[in-house]
């Protein structure tokens, strides 16, 4: 597999009036062709800003990139002019966002909106556009495309909005989606369908896929390989069956003890994790996650881990082996 | 539960709102919110009420405690039915069934301490006065495990989890038997959930408390109650202990909603075989004739569109409405 994709050393943080938050910390992390990649991490964690970092969608002011790559067909995203950058976002690299009721244009119609990239990334006419827009409103099954075009996004259903979210940002066909917690918004019911049709979408079209959430299930049945974020930091990565076979960090485990199966007929005590994560408004010297950690020792307050190989393509930045529960 | 004692009885409750148009908000047609529902609740029992956004489970909670009044029907709890009762004696009832809320930062008053927010029920019910107050207060910050000397403190303070501790110090304060806890889980990050979940159980054991259980996520609700109920569009469409339900389930709609709950277990989820039901939930304001749920049933027949199905006991404790609930298993084995 080759790499398409490659974020190294990412540093962004926020400037607020309580102070500057350090809300991505140094992260790294590479995407394969045809690879579904899972971010998976807690609100505040950093999972979104990284991936908005790299295509320079946060507000700057107060956000601002302090440092890293974003390297995408040899070409880093992070130095491109806005034109340029204009012409990878939407149509190299399309975006599926959390909320589909405030991601749409709300007073102009769904076939616009889903015309409006075919038109200035790829020069369509008016008519090859909609031919193309009504075409993406079928992939995604949309029932009657042809009227549906010229409805305003109020008048679609939440799982339909996000239909029609993915259909726009894969009308370009781009090399990768980016989906930010696509389903989180919906039902149960309506995500299976979500689901379902991007991983169908995923075989037909062959793209690749960041899909940033979470919820520890939904990416158990998607993606190729996970990357678990806290505090700004990647703390382990690893392909999605060692992670869940054999999780390494002790939040990693604290998270998949803390959930109930749903398969599983137990009625035991949940382990929680107990305490709030931190807002850093240092880089610190030490292990966020230290102060919730049940594995901690004095080493933890004294140096931040980095993440460190302890399998085949399995890191996590843990001064302690979590199975012998000694330092590594 | 060794001996079942009904708590609280529910009875074909109705509960419709009316929608308003125009100047003289002249009444167009109602929103079914909740249609003709019945069932109990076992003293010392967790009953989970489980079904997707819109389909009254929220409604049926809050008509319970007779915050909305209700179209018809009965909540009989005590002896005494809710409906019929007259606010001064629903507020002396309303001592007995205490409420969580769903938004931790939306159901505290960001204006009052943590000792006026815990303690105004205590006033209210003049159960405590003056020092006692602040007492019983910090005895309430404790049990609920967060440190007493926080009484002063404004809930902007508290992180989401602290306050959902708070919440659930308010609806204790009063000593309830029953409490409708709704949807109290579903705003708070995953690590801090099985915070507040562990403390709603350790609660119920020492104190003995009741709990409606009213949640979406599936998974959190097999895992902290005795018996489920799923609602769908208004209605309910099977009620059964925890174990029975989930492993074998009869209405297709609970058959599905099962389905369609992820697992975090790569393996578990490359063998798993969906059922994805079509389309979406219609509309409360005109929901389908006979069975509500025929519209998206993979097992729909014409007599669904005309006949309402008999809520029917048809194991011991298991209760389904669909006509052919005994055909449902083919379902399963498609799964």
């Amino acid at each position: 597999m080759a790499e398409l994709f490659s974020v190294k050393d990412l540093e962004t943080q926020f400037h607020t009036r309580e102070g500057t938050v350090h809300a991505v910390n140094g992260v790294s992390f590479s995407l394969q062709e045809g690879e579904t990649l899972g971010i998976v991490g807690e609100s505040g964690c950093g999972k979104s800003v990284s991936m908005l970092s790299t295509l320079r969608l946060i507000p700057q002011p107060p956000g601002e990139i302090v440092s890293g790559e974003a390297i995408f067909q040899g070409r880093d995203l992070l130095k491109l002019s806005r034109e340029e950058l204009r012409h990878v976002r939407g149509a190299q690299i399309g975006f599926v966002f959390q909320d589909p009721m405030t991601s749409f244009n709300p007073v102009q119609t769904i076939g616009k909106q889903i015309m409006e990239p075919l038109e200035i990334h790829l020069g369509m006419d008016k008519k090859q556009a909609w031919d193309r827009a009504v075409e993406m409103l079928n992939l995604v099954r949309i029932p009657n495309p042809e009227d549906r075009m010229k409805d305003y996004p109020h008048q679609f259903s939440g799982g339909m909005r996000q239909r029609a979210m993915i259909a726009m940002a894969l009308t370009c066909s781009p090399q990768i989606l980016i989906a930010d917690e696509p389903t989180t918004a919906l039902d149960v019911t309506i995500q299976a369908q979500i689901m379902d049709l991007v991983l169908n979408l995923r075989e037909e079209l062959g793209m690749s896929i960041i899909w940033i959430t979470h919820d520890l299930g939904v990416i158990a049945g998607l993606a190729d390989r996970v990357v678990v974020m806290y505090a700004g930091y990647i703390v382990e990565e690893a392909n999605v069956t060692d992670l869940y076979a054999s999780p390494e960090h002790p939040y990693t485990l604290g998270l998949l003890r803390s959930l109930p199966r749903l398969d599983l007929d137990e009625k035991k005590r949940l382990v929680s994790i107990e305490g709030v994560p931190p807002v850093l408004f240092k880089r610190p010297t030490f292990c966020p996650f230290a102060s919730r950690c049940p594995y901690r020792i004095e080493k933890c307050l004294d140096e931040n881990p980095q993440l460190m190989l302890v399998g085949e393509n399995h890191r996590v930045a843990c001064w302690v082996d979590t199975k012998t529960e000694k330092e590594r | 539960m060794p001996e079942k004692e009904v708590i609280l009885h529910v009875e074909d409750l109705v509960m419709y709102f009316p929608i308003k148009r125009g100047v003289i908000q002249r009444t167009v047609g109602y929103v079914h919110a909740v249609d003709g529902i019945t069932f109990d609740i076992y003293r010392g029992e967790t009953l989970g009420l489980v079904g997707e956004s819109g389909c009254g489970k929220t409604t049926t909670g809050r008509t319970i405690l007779q915050l909305y009044k209700p179209t018809a029907g009965k909540v009989i709890f005590e002896g005494k039915d809710l409906v019929k009762l007259k606010s001064e004696e629903m507020r002396q009832s309303r001592r007995q069934i205490q409420m969580i809320f769903q938004d931790p930062y939306a159901s505290l008053n960001p204006r009052m301490t943590v000792e006026e927010i815990i303690g105004e029920p205590l006033v209210v019910h003049n159960m405590a006065h003056g020092k006692e107050v602040r007492n019983r207060v910090k005895e309430l910050l404790e049990l609920v495990g967060l440190n007493p000397a926080y009484v002063d403190r404004y809930p902007h303070e508290f992180s989401g989890g602290q306050r959902q501790r708070i919440g659930v110090a308010r609806s204790l304060a009063l000593q309830p038997d029953l409490i409708v806890c709704d949807e109290p889980i579903s705003a708070l990050d995953v690590s801090i959930q099985a915070q507040v979940v562990n403390l709603l159980e350790d609660l119920q054991k020492e104190i003995g408390l009741t709990y409606l259980f009213i949640a979406h996520d599936l998974s959190m609700v097999r895992h902290i109650s005795n018996r489920v109920i799923v609602m769908y569009l208004g209605v309910l469409v099977e009620l059964a202990d925890r174990t029975t339900l989930y492993e074998n389930p009869l209405h297709p709609y609970s058959i599905a909603l099962l389905s369609a709950v992820p697992i975090p277990d790569p393996k578990v989820e490359e063998k798993r075989k969906r059922i994805i039901l079509e389309g979406d939930v219609p509309s409360p304001i005109n929901p389908p004739s006979g069975c509500r749920f025929r519209t998206r049933c993979p097992l729909a027949q014409p007599i669904c569109a005309e006949e309402r199905p008999e809520w029917k006991e048809v194991e011991p404790d298991h209760y389904v409405a669909c006509h052919f609930w005994y055909n449902s298993k083919s379902l399963q084995q498609r799964r």
